[in-house]
């Protein structure tokens, strides 16, 4: 019993037996992974592999099919002032007549404090989440007037305001110049040498060897997870680069098109159904 | 200036302001189309209430015109999520629709109703200082001043009290839901507030001009500004001068008071696009 | 009283009648093109600008003359396009806030002028309040044959050119690779929406235009696949509400055309979008109910299978409760599922037991097969846990096509066991 807590107590990240649709079209199939804290960990696929949907998943942005995920052995509701999370760049208008501090701040809000003004403590988190990412001199400047690599840094300061245990990042280092990619990198290293975990939705292969401790691999299915020497082998990645699965993309096309339900009615989640109860 | 040429300036200026708030952040969320679709869409309700109340008495006004611009709302989403069309298509098809049934009522029941198609498409602000109400003896004014002042004064405290949730939740919907904002609660109040506006705002410068308050002030105000306040202010600012150029406007013409005041926002639109397209090409 | 024993015989009625016909005929054959490019609003806001460029053709020509007004609107249509890609484009205001912002200051600008000319002496009588919500009725012949005669020129128009709008409505990139002139057609298209809509207007009004344009078009889809097919059902559909809305119009006295035609339009796509087999509302909802029984069907059969397997016979009699060592079911899907599978003739009833049939064995046979297949292609190519399978996994075999079906069997060469060791049953 004691041995199983402490196995809960590293697992930072648990994703259940997730299976996910975007528009009605099956996406994710039955991902079922365990990590552990502390950790770089990537979420690597190639293009339409699901990354950006099982991440979305994870912060109860969409509904999923079936299974569940835990972030601290709990519901993320219990758990959201742990958590914070980084959205696309792109999926944010930038013409938006905020300063850089005000979008910092925003890291800040609260449900509780949202018809309040921020406390001193909540200004002093935002100046050292600036000063972090070096983006305390452009602190008054509007985000229109910055580079992608700036506008990236000040996303990366909003989610270090929120002062979080556990980030997830969807695309971070896409756009940006070498410059800015190593600085995030390093605001990252100290966040996971600070004993926190990253999660970063990655879609280049040549550099998340490189960035990362953890990795899960991912083609609509789960490929393998765990650490990046074992995820990283050449059969791994044939398995979620090469070969496409013509069946299932069909059926998963026929269900979209047709009406047809992604599960059934009442079912009851049972093990050893079926086949398997004829053992 | 007469008491009447400032009661009537008066009245579009307040409606004009309160409409500039709520139309900034219509134009940042990139829904001015939907606040267009409201805007149509209460015409029946208008009428149904007033078919039954017999007067027009804002509550029950208020009442109808909110039940029906619920129904437009459910009825874009209906179109779009459950019988598949396209949103643009959804949009159109619902107000057109709910529009047409208002017209038709109000034909139907012309002698009944003190509205009439010319008030629904440029309202009565011309009237506004014959519609006189007074509090015992402390205040004696016109009623659409009083409306107008209130609405101006709920719209003011709304936007204060919400200015942090309606900011979050403009610039970065999915940002604000991960920190655990019930962003549908926020959404729901703020469409509410602009029915409100489109409501009261209805029998002064009529349906389809309201929009015009709501989106091109802030759309100008946008063009200029850099910080989410200032927006506000300068909205704010250009449909009160609007307001009150639009009455000159229409004075000379001898033309409705509401088309001029948007032709006057029109204007300062236009300049603004010009010189900062002009700017833009010399540097 | 004289009028309305008489209406329909009188010439007059008739003419205004076929005016209105063609012209909603017309904005429905160019509006479905503005449909397919999503454009409905762009299109709302053309109606919408259309009516200061009315009232300046009148103040310039100081009549009502078709041609004038005509010129009028087209101008300020285009205008309000150019004005509203030039927003857009140009500066940083999204385009719904473009749409917005030149519909509504134009449509100010036009009540503006509108109320001025209505003061003026000249303009008491000038009628150019029509344009608002439309008023077929109070046309002159001569208007009548000019507006019916444009209508006909953008019918024709509209056809000449049909490949290549579809072309352009469809893949515009594409249409720019084959070397088609992109930028004239789409001149040309703008052109003729612009057309369409200062037509339109005459007979429903310059706040209702947009419903005249699209409606049709969302009304028809529903009913095919096929462009030539949507549009000519869009142009019937369009037809009808506009000899109908004109009817009404006529018999009830001091109703306007446009709304009983926009009325009509509205009901005849909401009864389509609901109510329309195949793609409606209400055909998906049955067809996903009906997807619903065939899972529950074959999951029954499969469950009888699997309790005659395990106990090495077929063709016993099983019991709905020996099912239970099988699988839990829910009660209410378990009994309708019953009734089918009896009704249809795959199992046998005696009392309270149940058999299988020879078509219903073999119907559980396939149902079995593809649910093994499918189990095989899950653990093998997607690593799935055998003991395992979730349910998505377990809907999907229930969609599988014999030609998937043959897919699968190569793919997986032809295996004679599943995952469990269980056997494949192929035909027997």
């Amino acid at each position: 019993m004691k041995s199983e807590n402490q196995l809960d107590k590293d697992t930072v990240l648990e994703v259940h037996n997730l299976s996910a649709s975007y528009n009605r079209k099956p996406v994710l199939w039955d991902i079922d992974f365990r990590l552990k804290g502390g950790q770089l960990i990537g979420i690597v696929g190639p293009n339409g592999s699901g990354k950006t949907t099982l991440l979305r998943n994870i912060m109860g942005l969409m509904e999923a099919d079936s299974g569940y995920v835990r972030l601290f052995g709990q519901d993320l509701n219990k758990v959201r002032q742990r958590v914070s999370y980084v959205p696309q760049r792109e999926s944010v208008d930038w013409n938006f007549p905020v300063s850089v501090r005000e979008v910092v701040e925003m890291g800040r809000y609260r449900p509780s404090n949202l018809m309040r003004r921020l406390q001193s403590s909540d200004q002093d988190l935002v100046d050292l989440a600036l000063e972090k990412v070096g983006m305390l001199e452009y602190a008054t400047r509007q985000i229109s007037q910055l580079s992608g690599g700036q506008q990236q840094r000040v996303f990366l300061a909003r989610s270090l305001a929120q002062n979080a245990d556990l980030y997830l990042m969807d695309e971070p280092f896409v756009g940006v110049d070498a410059a800015t990619e190593d600085a995030i990198l390093r605001v990252l290293s100290e966040l996971r040498d600070a004993g926190k975990t990253v999660v970063i939705v990655h879609h280049d292969l040549q550099t998340a060897y490189q960035y990362f401790d953890a990795m899960v691999l991912l083609n609509t299915r789960l490929v393998a997870y765990g650490a990046k020497d074992d995820v990283f082998t050449r059969e791994n990645l044939q398995e979620a680069y090469g070969g496409r699965l013509t069946v299932l993309s069909k059926l998963s096309e026929l269900i979209a098109r047709s009406e047809f339900p992604v599960r059934e009615k009442g079912f009851k989640e049972k093990s050893g159904e079926g086949d398997a109860a004829g053992k | 200036m007469s008491i009447e040429a400032f009661y009537i300036i008066l009245t579009g200026a307040l409606v004009a302001a309160s409409s500039a708030l709520l139309g900034s952040f219509l134009v940042l969320r990139r829904m001015a189309m939907l606040g267009d679709a409201i805007s149509h869409a209460v015409l029946p309700g208008i009428v149904i209430a007033f078919l039954i109340s017999g007067h027009r008495e804002s509550l029950s006004l208020l009442i109808g015109a909110a039940a029906s611009g619920l129904l437009a709302t459910f009825l874009i989403e209906l179109l779009h999520r459950k019988a598949r069309l396209q949103e643009d298509a959804s949009i159109g098809i619902s107000f057109t629709w709910l529009f047409a049934i208002g017209v038709l009522l109000i034909s139907a029941y012309t002698g009944q109703v003190d509205l009439d198609q010319e008030c629904v498409l440029y309202g009565e602000i011309a009237y506004v200082p014959l519609d006189q109400i007074s509090f015992g003896g402390l205040w004696t004014g016109p009623r659409p001043v009083l409306i107008s002042a209130t609405l101006f004064v709920l719209t003011l405290a709304y936007i204060i009290i919400s200015f942090k949730g309606l900011k979050l939740l403009s610039f970065n919907e999915d940002h604000a839901k991960s920190l655990g904002i019930r962003t549908q609660v926020w959404h729901f109040s703020f469409m509410a507030m602009v029915s409100l506006v489109t409501v009261l705002a209805f029998e002064i410068v009529g349906a389809i001009l309201i929009v015009a308050l709501l989106v091109v002030p802030a759309a100008t105000a946008f063009l200029w500004t850099r910080s989410l306040v200032p927006m506000l202010i300068l909205a704010v600012a250009l449909g009160i001068a609007a307001s009150a150029g639009g009455y000159y406007l229409a004075l000379g013409l001898n033309g409705s008071i509401a088309g001029a005041m948007v032709s006057v926002a029109g204007i300062f639109l236009a300049i603004t696009v010009l010189l900062k397209v002009l700017v833009r090409k010399k540097a | 009283m004289q009028q309305e024993s008489s209406w329909i015989l009188d010439s007059s009625l008739i003419l205004v009648a076929a005016g209105t016909f063609l012209l909603a005929v017309s904005a429905a054959v160019v509006g479905s093109f503005t449909f397919l490019q999503k454009r409905s609003l762009v299109g709302d806001a053309v109606a919408h600008s259309i009516l200061p460029g009315v009232a300046v053709a009148f103040l310039f020509s100081g009549t009502k003359d078709p041609w004038w007004l005509m010129l009028g609107a087209l101008i300020s249509g285009w205008l309000s396009l150019s004005l509203m890609d030039f927003l857009s484009r140009k500066t940083k205001l999204s385009q719904d806030t473009a749409i917005a912002t030149v519909l509504s200051v134009f449509f100010g600008i036009g009540i503006l002028l509108l109320t001025y000319i209505q003061h003026l002496e000249s303009g008491h009588q000038s009628g150019l309040d029509q344009f608002l919500f439309g008023q077929a009725a109070a046309m002159k012949s001569q208007e009548l044959w000019i507006y019916g005669g444009l209508a006909l020129v953008l019918i024709v128009c509209t056809l000449i050119f049909f490949k290549e709008f579809k072309l352009l409505s469809f893949n515009p990139d594409f249409a720019q690779t084959l070397g088609l002139p992109v930028r004239g057609l789409r001149i040309l298209m703008n052109s003729l929406m612009v057309l369409a809509i200062a037509l339109g207007i005459q007979a429903v009004g310059v706040v209702l235009m947009a419903a005249l344009l699209i409606t049709p078009s969302a009304a028809a889809r529903n009913f095919t696949d096929r462009l030539k097919a949507m549009i000519f059902i869009a142009a019937l559909i369009a037809g009808f509400s506009a000899l109908l809305g004109s009817a009404i119009s006529f018999s009830a006295k001091g109703m306007p055309t446009g709304p009983w035609i926009v009325m009509c339009l509205s009901i005849l796509a909401l009864l389509s979008l609901f109510l329309a087999p195949k793609k409606g509302m209400l055909a998906r909802m049955l067809l996903q109910r009906r997807h619903q029984q065939k899972i529950n069907d074959e999951n029954l059969l499969k469950a009888f299978y699997h309790y005659g397997e395990r106990h090495a016979n077929l063709a016993q009699w099983i019991r709905l409760s020996d099912l239970e060592e099988i699988r839990d079911f829910a009660e209410e899907e378990q009994s309708g599922a019953l009734r089918r599978l009896i009704h249809k003739g795959h199992l046998l009833r005696k009392g309270e037991a149940f058999q299988f049939s020879r078509a219903g064995l073999d119907e559980a046979r396939r149902v079995v097969r593809l649910h093994r297949l499918w189990e095989m292609y899950l653990s093998q190519r997607l690593r799935l846990k055998s003991d395992h399978i979730h349910p998505n996994a377990e809907t999907m075999e229930h969609i599988i096509s014999p030609e998937i079906e043959a897919q699968l069997l190569e793919e997986l060469d032809y295996p004679d066991k599943d995952p469990h060791q269980s056997p494949i049953p192929y035909r027997s």
